[in-house]
């Protein structure tokens, strides 16, 4: 228990004010008070809390908290704001639902908008694969340049975008299946490797000598159907172009001889299943805007 | 009390003296004012309806979904990455929908995190496919050049013992004693269940574990290693609840109180 101190309270006189009425050797306290506007900001930031609990959701209940008289919920406000956004987007997606991507190189303030939103939506759902630059890595091709294994129109992207390639579980997706020539014994280890030395003398990578020579008898009995009498590749199979030193998973001797030993399958996903159909609209006018997009030919039928 | 009972006290409050002076005294109304903080701020959360929900969809993960998630911990994936998508348009724009308490009902100890130097993983399930996982996880920036995640290779090197001695059994029973509905049924094919899913073979797994996905998730269909239960449990992340499901977005736009 606190010792009993003499009852002393006095008005200070250098300062008017109180002490606190102890005093130890001589020394004593003041009793100041606190500052007038400290002590008032205090009792409004009471009365702010107060009314703060009373407008918001605050107290917690037997089964929920309070819901607070504004009504505000945090997923009510976010709800708005997906709300509000959608209202703003709503007519350039309405515009973009009705046009069809055929029509969309006619219309250059559309196509400005669904290139903008197709980067957006890029970022979002391509870059883990095609990177951020689209530029791809080995086994992810490149979108940026002219090098289209699908082909390179608007349509075509949007049908790969739409459906993937060899995605399974979706009937429309595009698919080619290159043999493995080593691992299923199709060829021998020796015509492999003449096999590979000949497609990079495609591209001049190796001169055109003996086993080059040997493979390209190799490769008009085993390659053409797919990749074309010149290598210039198909792109009903989506088979790639040889000749032009653009490689989707390597183009040294030693991985093009394994491309033919243990062939490649890469696969895309069928983005129709996870992606409303204008946004698939938009992220194909993007990869078109790449640098690469090829514009329509004379009316060809469109392949499905 | 010592207050002087001659000339009562001018200002409001002079008790306050009594409790500025005796230790005690001070510490135990502190420890009182404490325990009513506490009560009001903490208990609710455990019994007011929208922290406890249930949610349709939400199970147990399978032994090799929490082998994986073991790996997680061991690996500290939540220093960089977090598992909570906050109800914001910029984290629902690019993670997809907001996470639910009950999402993370299973979770223990539960992986929100908060620190974001990676991306959030909260409903990364699905997002990629297992190959991608595999090489992301082997070589970060042969997929994503700009990446600073460390390489874990050796994962798909590793032969996966999971829980305690190779059986998962054990750990199944301790997270059952935490609150999570494993039946002694998923306890005693707690190995068996863990294979299964592994290789993609057999036993009614999915029966006792909704959606379950089965197969050969690292690529290398004659072991199972410590890549497959990562990629199992990545790939089973934020997919449990159907959230865009007409039902589900009808009763969240309903709610009130948070």
């Amino acid at each position: 228990m606190p010792e009993e101190t003499h009852n002393s309270k006095r008005i200070d006189e250098a300062t008017n004010t109180e002490t606190m009425g102890h005093e130890w050797d001589g020394i004593e306290e003041l009793n100041t008070p606190l500052p007038r506007w400290w002590l008032y900001t205090f009792y409004a930031c009471i009365a702010f809390a107060v009314g703060y609990a009373v407008v918001y959701p605050s107290v917690p209940l037997l089964h929920e908290g309070t819901h607070g008289t504004f009504g505000w919920t945090s997923r009510g406000e976010y709800a708005a704001e997906q709300k509000a956004e959608a209202a703003q987007r709503a007519p350039m997606l309405a515009a973009l639902a009705k046009t069809p991507i055929e029509d969309l190189p006619s219309k250059p303030e559309l196509m400005r908008q669904a290139v903008a939103g197709g980067r957006a939506a890029f970022k979002v759902n391509c870059v883990q694969c095609h990177g951020a630059g689209a530029a791809g890595s080995v086994g992810y091709p490149n979108l940026n340049d002219d090098d289209w294994l699908w082909g390179g129109t608007l349509t075509d992207i949007q049908q790969t975008l739409t459906h993937g390639i060899r995605y399974p579980g979706d009937d429309q997706t595009r698919t080619s299946l290159m043999p493995s020539f080593g691992h299923d014994k199709i060829l021998t280890p020796a015509q492999v490797q003449d096999a590979a030395s000949f497609v990079r003398s495609l591209s001049g990578l190796e001169p055109k000598g003996a086993a080059a020579g040997r493979g390209a008898e190799i490769f008009a009995t085993n390659c053409v159907a797919c990749h074309g009498p010149e290598g210039k590749g198909g792109r009903q199979f989506g088979a790639p172009n040889l000749t032009d030193r653009i490689w989707l998973y390597g183009g040294s001797h030693e991985q093009v001889v394994g491309s033919i030993t243990n062939a490649h399958a890469g696969v895309m996903p069928a983005w129709g299943q996870r992606l409303d159909p204008v946004t698939i609209k938009m992220l194909a006018a993007y990869v078109h805007s790449l640098g690469g997009g090829e514009a329509f030919a004379a009316p060809t039928p469109v392949a499905k | 009390m010592s207050a002087d009972t001659k000339q009562p006290p001018k200002v409001p409050f002079a008790w306050h003296g009594t409790l500025e002076r005796n230790v005690t005294i001070l510490a135990v109304c502190a420890f009182i004012a404490v325990i009513i903080g506490g009560l009001v701020e903490i208990v609710p959360l455990f019994y007011i309806d929208n922290t406890i929900e249930k949610v349709k969809g939400v199970r147990p993960y399978t032994p090799l979904e929490q082998a994986g998630r073991d790996i997680y911990i061991r690996e500290g994936c939540y220093l960089c990455h977090s598992q909570m998508i906050r109800p914001f348009r910029d984290e629902t724009e690019r993670y997809g929908h907001y996470s639910l308490a009950a999402e993370s009902m299973y979770d223990h100890p539960f992986q929100w995190g908060s620190e974001r130097t990676g991306p959030d993983l909260a409903r990364v399930g699905g997002k990629y496919s297992d190959a991608w996982h595999v090489q992301h996880l082997t070589a970060p920036r042969s997929v994503v050049p700009e990446s600073i995640m460390p390489n874990y290779a050796f994962l798909s090197n590793t032969a996966l013992k999971a829980g305690e001695g190779g059986s998962m059994q054990g750990e199944l029973k301790a997270l059952k004693l935490a609150g999570v509905p494993y039946t002694d049924e998923d306890i005693a094919k707690a190995d068996a269940d863990l294979k299964a899913q592994a290789t993609g073979n057999g036993t009614d797994l999915a029966k006792r574990y909704a959606k379950a996905q089965a197969r050969d998730f690292d690529g290398k269909p004659d072991t199972i290693t410590e890549m497959d239960a990562l990629v199992a449990y990545l790939q089973v992340l934020g997919t449990m609840v159907d959230v865009e499901s007409a039902a589900a977005q009808e009763h969240l736009a309903q709610e009130k109180g948070r």
